[in-house]
């Protein structure tokens, strides 16, 4: 609280750009976690806004009607405000600069979020996502993998979880020299395990992990076996590829700093693939691009197409798609095993796996599945998140909107296969939100090791359990699981006319109350009360028979 | 010259067709006066293609083994057909000489000019008979639907022989103190003879849509009293009036020195003017090509195709219609002021801003019906050159004349529409579909012709078949429904806000891979809904939907979590 400087403004007026008659007067108060903006009209309708939402906050030159102030979230919501009096106005922007910029993790929200949990169903509840559960889903250990205590304690790669899918073939020895061979120790190890259900019976797996140590000419034997057991923990194939998702250049500017790429040469039976996805920083302006072609205030439909062409944004999407396609087809129907890396493997390596997941395996577009996905490839993996989504204020060259890809990719393709997934725009747009937003433990620090040593599961509550609770919300009326888009791989279009702006992320800030009318709304009302029909049926036709039988109707009612 | 006086060779066997996303197929493909056929060679169960020539844009043909070698050496060719639906076929022709000969008659017989030899002269369905209703209305009967016409306003029949306005129906509604001399007058200053007519009468407020054609003013600003006494008795008491005027106030200006101009401020002082720049004519019809063509090559980059995109323009067109025509609802709805519609010629641009102006105020329109009478009354009845401008679509070679997809930007924006108000709209994409694909090759007569006049010259209403009494019927109509329609008597405002607006990928990737998906989800709509309909059974249909009947708010973005639907 000692941030606050002015806990209260009156005679507020918050603007809707494009409607300036709706604009409404209302009262600004600041509390240690929200700004809550509360209408003086008869419904007292609030606006809350999460501090650790807020972007930046940007003050406007006072004029005659006074100080406008424009809120930018990381949600990309824009609240613009007209504050009557200048030195509040100051005030209300010196705090919000200051609380929307933690320092320490302690000051973070998901630390006094309390949504009234006792402790056991908060214990619970971050059971809900096993990721052992979700390894033997896929069928692992088997005869071929098999789980290695190498990275106990963190020993081995203090990035990676503790528990590590590697060959059975691949001795301990060889582990730990791939490991010493790998940047930062992030060694080959299992991702995904596809079991083909097909009669060509595939068993390929998609592995992780950074860039090797190659420098110009360094080699590694273990390494070298590591990917010869990867390779042969597939019997059925005769090479593997290894996917580096960055450009070709990058790769090989690497070298100097003594990292690189594997020379084909050295690792038998491997192929080299370069995707060509650009790096963090190319994103983040990209990505800054897009949100300013969102905000123009009045644009023509030249500028709209002219900057979102320049933002390079879908390009950069359809990257992404790309390389997931890439490993998608290798394993599905050729069969192959693919070790993707990038620089650390824990951006580009995510996307891309994560991607070519949801393609090969219809659990992940389900809603558990996808949460299943998210907590496997990018929280388990070590994506960092706190230093990617700035939860806090920390070098804002770190900061790059990763998730935010991939999230977008997964809609992508939910536009190209409307009946394939289980949850709806919604459930993405929630996912984007609790990414930045802080309010629960999941997303919290860069690694494993990282949370376990913050006590996250003590102190903190879990996103997911609250998510399924809801999820009648975030379901899509179009999905079947008997339905053909539903089942087996997808393979979507890249053909640039299928890649659009994503308005329902990026165009919220010409969003104002809600008013829709939306189809799936629409149609998720028209199931539900066919539901209820059909029970009020059924218990229809029980009712007479309990009467015959002359029992008392009210204990089943 | 007889129609089959241009086949030299009618059939040929062994030929093989290729169509996007299918299986060549092997058969026999004849052609007779008005139609490409090909059936696939199995004797039972044949697969058949018919294409009206009328719908082939152009063909191009390549043909190898020139030096004369027998065909038994395999002299073939290869005809590319690129249709106006934007479907493009290859047809693979053993025999150079066969080849030609087809080419040559495709060429000839898909650009008949003259009406009568056209194929809806000859279309004779068995279920249907000529004697039957030509047309869903006249101007008579919207007269006579109309309540709060009846007052001020009547109809005329001073055009009934066409000699006042040769592109107008025979019958328009004016007000009822203007009489047919001054009718007459007015008709002498409008370009064309279109003096202004009434087009819409909205329900809520009684005020007017009016159309028209630019005035002739002139270099020397000539004026014509009963012109603005007619605009004066559109306003009756109320004080003002809004014109809105299709061009930039520049290329009003610069009309006056060709003989045309715009309604001076101190002859009309109760008309405020306001100008909208529309593109038209053969800057729209570039646009469409450019637009095709880019959607034709699918190894495009992504910043490539963007630039394409933009370059083509199409969806600044579809963004300036949309945004005029939110001008007029704006006028008409908000402030309670009529309004008159018009540009030069008030053919084209005027009747696409009028006729979205009442699919966004008037819910009427946004039925089945309402919605083809729409079409009728405000682009068949009012003149709109279908002949001229539908003559080639995106893909011809030959030399550009009048043609304009007006009619298909029209398709477009209600397009719009109905993506941002999902549930607004009685009808589907379906309807829209099928209306962009008549409007070029048709076996009914109902986009023939440039005019009431030329229609009634050529018998159109005597010898074809009426589209639009087609599509009513029950089993016809049921394809082009929307499932989630739930009428709403409010204005449906779209966002013209560039991020809302959309390729309408229905129409223009329609023969490509990525439609083929949106057609299942398609069909899954129906079958929850249908599912939904069983189980509530017949007297609870109704009311469960229009329990989620939403307010429509202007100007605000719609959720599109299902943007395809």
């Amino acid at each position: 609280m000692e941030h606050i400087r002015t806990p209260k403004v009156e005679n507020v007026r918050m603007i809707d750009r494009l409607t300036r008659r709706k604009s409404s007067v209302g009262t600004l108060y600041l509390s240690s976690t929200h700004t809550i903006f509360v209408e003086n009209s008869e419904a007292r309708k609030e606006t809350w806004v999460l501090h650790s939402l807020i972007y930046n906050v940007e003050r406007l030159p006072t004029n005659s009607s006074g100080s406008p102030l424009i809120i930018r979230c990381k949600n990309f919501h824009v609240y613009r405000l007209l504050i009557p009096q200048e030195k509040d106005c100051l005030d209300v922007l010196a705090s919000l600069t200051r609380l929307s910029r933690p320092e320490r993790y302690g000051e973070l929200f998901c630390f006094s979020f309390n949504p009234n949990l006792d402790k056991e169903l908060r214990e619970k509840a971050w059971g809900f996502i096993n990721l052992k559960a979700e390894f033997s889903r896929m069928g692992i250990p088997c005869n071929l993998w098999h789980v290695t205590a190498a990275n106990h304690e963190y020993r081995l790669c203090d990035t990676y979880p503790s528990e590590l899918f590697v060959p059975k073939s691949a001795s301990p020895a060889v582990i730990v020299g791939s490991a010493k061979f790998r940047s930062r120790g992030r060694l080959p190890v299992l991702s995904y395990f596809h079991r083909d259900t097909s009669p060509n019976l595939f068993i390929a797996s998609i592995c992780r992990s950074s860039q090797p140590l190659t420098g110009f000419s360094a080699r590694s034997s273990d390494d070298e076996q590591m990917l010869q057991a990867i390779m042969k923990s597939n019997p059925v194939s005769e090479f593997m590829y290894v996917v580096d998702t960055r450009p070709k250049l990058n790769a090989m500017a690497n070298r100097a700093a003594g990292k690189g790429y594997e020379n084909e040469d050295h690792y038998t039976n491997i192929k080299l693939q370069f995707i060509g996805i650009e790096n963090i920083h190319v994103m983040r302006n990209s990505q800054q691009k897009l949100i300013d072609v969102g905000e123009l205030a009045a644009p023509s439909m030249s500028d709209f197409l002219w900057g979102l062409e320049n933002s390079g944004w879908l390009k950069h999407i359809k990257a992404v798609l790309d390389a997931g396609v890439f490993i998608a087809k290798a394993v599905a129907e050729d069969g192959v095993s693919v070790l993707v890396h990038c620089s650390d493997g824990w951006d580009r390596t995510a996307q891309a796996c994560s991607v070519a997941s949801v393609l090969l395996d219809p659990y992940y577009r389900t809603i558990k599945g996808l949460m299943v996905l998210i907590e496997k490839d990018w929280v388990s993996f070590g994506h960092k998140f706190s230093h990617r989504y700035a939860h806090l204020d920390g070098d804002p060259k770190e900061v790059s909107p990763v998730m935010d890809q991939f999230l977008e990719c997964v809609w992508q393709l939910m536009q190209q296969f409307p009946c394939a997934f289980e949850f709806n725009e919604r459930f993405l747009i929630q996912l984007h939100t609790h990414i930045y937003s802080c309010q629960n433990g999941n997303f919290i620090g860069n690694c494993q090791k990282e949370r376990r040593d913050l006590r996250l599961q003590e102190r903190t509550h879990s996103l997911w359990p609250h998510l399924w609770e809801n999820r009648a919300e975030y379901t899509n009326p179009l999905y079947r699981t008997d339905h053909s888009q539903t089942q087996g791989v997808l393979k979507p279009l890249t053909t640039a006319y299928c890649f659009k702006f994503w308005k329902g992320m990026y165009g919220r800030a010409e969003k104002s109350v809600a008013s829709h009318q939306s189809p799936a709304d629409c149609l998720n009302a028209v199931r539900e009360e066919s539901q209820q029909l059909e029970e009020e049926l059924s218990s229809h036709q029980e009712v007479p028979r309990e009467t015959d039988a002359g029992q008392g109707i009210h204990m089943h009612a | 010259m007889e129609l089959s006086e241009h086949i030299k060779t009618a059939n040929v066997e062994d030929v093989t067709l290729r169509r996007p996303f299918h299986p060549a197929l092997r058969g026999t493909l004849c052609v007779t006066s008005h139609h490409l056929l090909f059936s696939d060679r199995k004797d039972e169960a044949s697969w058949q293609l018919l294409i009206l020539l009328k719908n082939i844009d152009a063909i191009e043909k390549s043909v190898e083994n020139l030096f004369g070698y027998p065909r038994a050496m395999g002299s073939s060719g290869t005809i590319t057909i690129k249709c106006k639906d934007l479907l493009v076929l290859q047809l693979e022709i053993p025999g150079m000489e066969e080849c030609l000969n087809i080419a040559s008659s495709i060429e000839a017989l898909s650009s008949l000019e003259s009406v009568t030899e056209m194929y809806p002269f000859f279309y004779r369905p068995s279920h249907l008979t000529l004697n039957g209703p030509w047309g869903l209305s006249s101007t008579e009967q919207y007269y006579k639907q109309t309540e709060r016409l009846w007052d001020r306003w009547r109809v005329s029949t001073v055009n009934s022989d066409y000699s006042v306005c040769p592109s107008y129906p025979s019958a328009v509604i004016v007000p009822r103190e203007v009489d047919d001399d001054k009718l007459i007058r007015s008709a002498r200053f409008r370009q064309g003879g279109r003096f202004p007519v009434l087009s819409y009468c909205h329900h809520r407020n009684g005020m007017v849509i009016m159309r028209s054609s630019q005035p002739l003013t002139g270099a020397n600003k000539k004026r014509c009293k009963e012109d603005e006494l007619l605009l004066q008795a559109v306003i009756d008491g109320s004080e003002l009036g809004y014109i809105i005027d299709l061009r930039s106030a520049q290329q009003a200006q610069q009309a006056r020195m060709t003989g045309g101009g715009f309604e001076s401020k101190s002859f009309y002082s109760h008309w405020k003017r306001i100008h909208r720049h529309h593109e038209r004519g053969k800057i729209v019809q570039e646009s469409l090509i450019k637009l095709v063509e880019a959607c034709s090559d699918p190894s495009h980059s992504v910043d490539r195709w963007l630039s394409k995109l933009e370059n083509s323009k199409w969806l600044s067109h579809v963004h300036s219609a949309l945004s005029t025509a939110g001008l007029v609802v704006e006028c008409v709805e908000r402030d309670g002021h009529s309004v008159l519609v018009h540009g030069s010629e008030g053919t084209d641009n005027t009747l696409l801003v009028s006729s979205l102006a009442q699919l966004i105020l008037d819910p009427a329109s946004r039925t089945v019906t309402g919605f083809l009478c729409l079409l009728e009354r405000e682009w068949i009845q009012a003149g709109h050159p279908f002949q001229q401008r539908c003559a080639h679509s995106a893909y011809s070679h030959a030399r550009l004349k009048q043609e304009c997809p007006i009619f298909l930007l029209l398709l477009d924006c209600v397009w719009q529409v109905w993506r941002q108000f999902p549930l607004a709209l009685e009808f589907s994409e379906a309807l829209l579909l099928r209306l962009a694909q008549e409007v070029y090759a048709s076996n009914y007569g109902t986009f023939l012709c440039n005019s009431e006049q030329e229609r009634c010259a050529a018998g159109v209403k005597e010898n074809t078949h009426c589209l639009f009494q087609s599509l009513l019927r029950p089993d016809i109509e049921e394809q082009y429904l929307n499932p989630l329609y739930e009428p709403t008597d409010l204005a449906i405002w779209p966002s013209v806000h560039p991020q809302s607006l959309q390729l309408w990928t229905g129409l223009f990737l329609r023969w490509t891979e990525y439609a083929q998906n949106m057609e299942e989800a398609r069909e899954e709509v129906w079958s929850i809904v249908k599912e939904h309909h069983e189980q509530a059974g017949p007297d609870r249909t109704n009311n469960t939907l229009s329990t989620h009947c939403d307010t429509l708010t202007p100007f605000e973005n719609l959720m599109d979590e299902l943007t395809i639907l």
